[in-house]
């Protein structure tokens, strides 16, 4: 090979340098794209938040949210937590009948239900039913032009629509979080008592002495997180909308996604934060 | 059609600040409310308006035509300031408004009411709620005052015969009821300048000269300067006291509408023509 050859088959330092800058790019467009969700998720949130500090604070809004997220999801809430609980018992009942420990079923059912299963499936229901009529009703709001007639008469939209949204969902959830608690555990009742013939009493020992308040502090507190990441995420897309009613329906599909998949990879943190803070039998 | 006695050029010639006759935009103008000069506004790589140079007169109703696309209604809402420009200058009764903050932007919308495309009622409100909202939100009034300014204006904009009008909600109300109610919210806290948004959009040739009389009547009735976006040429001309087109980003055309009618200007005449207002050889001969 003669040095011109070498030298046209070296590869020009500039041709490297733009090559390197084109991988970088391709790196960082995802990078930066995911930077900017969270970002303006943030941003959206710490808006709300400082939508408390000043007047007014629009009591009457947030309790009809309190009315929309919480009493109008009882009922969805009461029947998942009742099959669910069902269903706990029945896993329970069968895994322990192995080891003829079917007396510990109570106690199984209850922190399961307690840490796990009671704010995930409150979170998911709550997503489905109230986190999708958040993002649709601002959304249709939004390409209505309702918001922006909220501006017009100089209220702050963010105070107005999303604060009450996101407060309220945060301090339901605990509540709905209990409410599927305690159905939960009557439909593990009945199924263990009267379907499996589990004693009565070795039922309600177990679940005494093995569940803890510590478990529904964890339970009620992962719950209010869910709450507040669902109800951004819902607001969030709903307030975003441009165009017309197929990105209203997409923007409700985002919401759905969003929220469900934000509860289920923040219950693998906070788990993971709540046993290294708190560590314990749980 | 009210007429000033004497009127700025047909075709703008826009001026810069800075130069003769600039000085007095700081300060409160009897004639012109609104003023607003170099005007840019970008989304993205689309730019849509370029050094738009606008006057508003008070009082009057000015009228704002173009095509679609051509960002009319981009610059209603920086009149209001719920859009800010990338350049240039808005003044309201002689205050640059375009560093305003938010506080400061809350009082300058109190001088505005705007009537939307779709009035853009509130869906989970019902009529009375509507028309009390800027009330509601803005002062402390009883139940009886806001009543009584509420039924005030469902009478003069002739709402109140209307069957149950003040519980119907906004699905319940036609097209017109629905403009009718959007144009009292806008009323009830007594705005100096009225903005609307293509007032006359999806409405029947009866409904568009109701609406077209409504606006008429509240510029008349109430004093307020009207500022109307339209691509409706017969509206237009049947309302107007001044005319401005918008077309590419700039204002091509400013004046009154017999001014308008006879200018030259490409855009406006194949406007105008394709209006079936003026036939083209009428317009070739002006």
């Amino acid at each position: 090979m003669s040095e011109a050859d070498s030298a046209d088959s070296a590869p020009n330092p500039s041709d490297v340098e733009r090559r390197m800058r084109g991988l970088l790019d391709l790196l960082a467009v995802p990078l930066r794209a995911l930077l900017s969700y969270f970002g303006d998720h943030a941003l959206m949130l710490g808006q709300a938040l400082r939508g408390l500090g000043y007047r007014p604070f629009r009591l009457r809004l947030f309790l009809e949210q309190m009315n929309f997220i919480g009493v109008g999801s009882l009922w969805i809430v009461g029947l998942v937590g009742f099959f669910s609980g069902a269903v706990s018992a029945q896993q329970a009942i069968t895994a322990l009948r192995i080891f003829q420990q079917e007396r510990f079923v109570g106690a199984t059912v209850g922190i399961s239900l307690a840490q796990e299963l009671a704010p995930v499936f409150t979170g998911l229901m709550i997503t489905a039913r109230a986190g999708s009529g958040m993002a649709t009703e601002l959304g249709s709001m939004r390409i209505t032009e309702q918001i922006d007639a909220l501006t017009t008469f100089a209220v702050d939209p963010i105070q107005y629509l999303v604060t009450p949204r996101v407060i309220a969902t945060t301090l339901i959830m605990p509540v709905m979080t209990m409410v599927f608690n305690v159905v939960g555990l009557i439909g593990a009742y009945l199924f263990a008592i009267y379907l499996e013939n589990i004693d009565l009493g070795q039922f309600i020992e177990q679940f005494r002495f093995w569940t803890d308040p510590k478990d529904y502090i964890i339970g009620c507190s992962k719950s209010a997180v869910f709450g507040l990441t669902l109800s951004v995420a819902a607001c969030y897309q709903g307030f975003n909308v441009r165009g017309g009613a197929k990105e209203v329906g997409l923007a409700t599909t985002r919401a759905v996604v969003a929220g469900s998949v934000s509860i289920l990879v923040s219950d693998y943190f906070l788990i993971d934060a709540f046993h290294i803070l708190w560590p314990g039998k749980s | 059609m009210n007429q000033p006695p004497s009127s700025p050029p047909t075709v703008a010639e826009p001026t810069a600040p800075g130069q003769p006759g600039e000085s007095s935009l700081a300060v409160r103008d009897e004639r012109w409310q609104i003023r607003v000069r170099g005007l840019h506004k970008s989304f993205g790589v689309q730019h849509v308006l370029r050094g738009i140079d606008l006057d508003i007169e008070r009082g009057r109703t000015n009228i704002i035509i173009g095509g679609s696309g051509q960002g009319k209604s981009v610059l209603m809402k920086h009149l209001m300031g719920l859009l800010r420009p990338d350049a240039g200058q808005i003044w309201v009764d002689g205050e640059d408004v375009v560093p305003f903050d938010d506080r400061e932007m809350g009082r300058l919308r109190r001088k505005f009411g705007m009537v939307f495309q779709y009035a853009a009622l509130f869906d989970s409100m019902n009529v009375v709620e509507n028309i009390a909202f800027p009330l509601i939100e803005r002062y402390k009034l009883s139940r009886d005052e806001i009543m009584e300014r509420v039924r005030d204006l469902l009478r003069k904009l002739d709402l109140a015969d209307v069957a149950g009008i003040e519980q119907k909600v906004p699905p319940e109300l036609s097209g017109g009821q629905r403009k009718r109610v959007g144009l009292a919210r806008a009323l009830i806290d007594r705005p100096e300048i009225l903005l609307y948004d293509e007032p006359t959009t999806g409405l029947d040739p009866v409904a568009t000269k109701n609406v077209d009389e409504m606006i008429r009547r509240t510029s008349d009735e109430f004093g307020v300067t009207s500022v109307v976006i339209s691509h409706d040429m017969a509206s237009t001309f049947r309302i107007g006291d001044r005319i401005s087109m918008l077309y590419n980003g700039t204002i091509v055309v400013n004046g009154t509408p017999e001014e308008v009618l006879v200018s030259r200007h490409p855009a406006l005449r194949e406007f105008v023509e394709t209006s079936g207002l003026v036939a083209p050889e009428a317009n070739g001969q002006a």
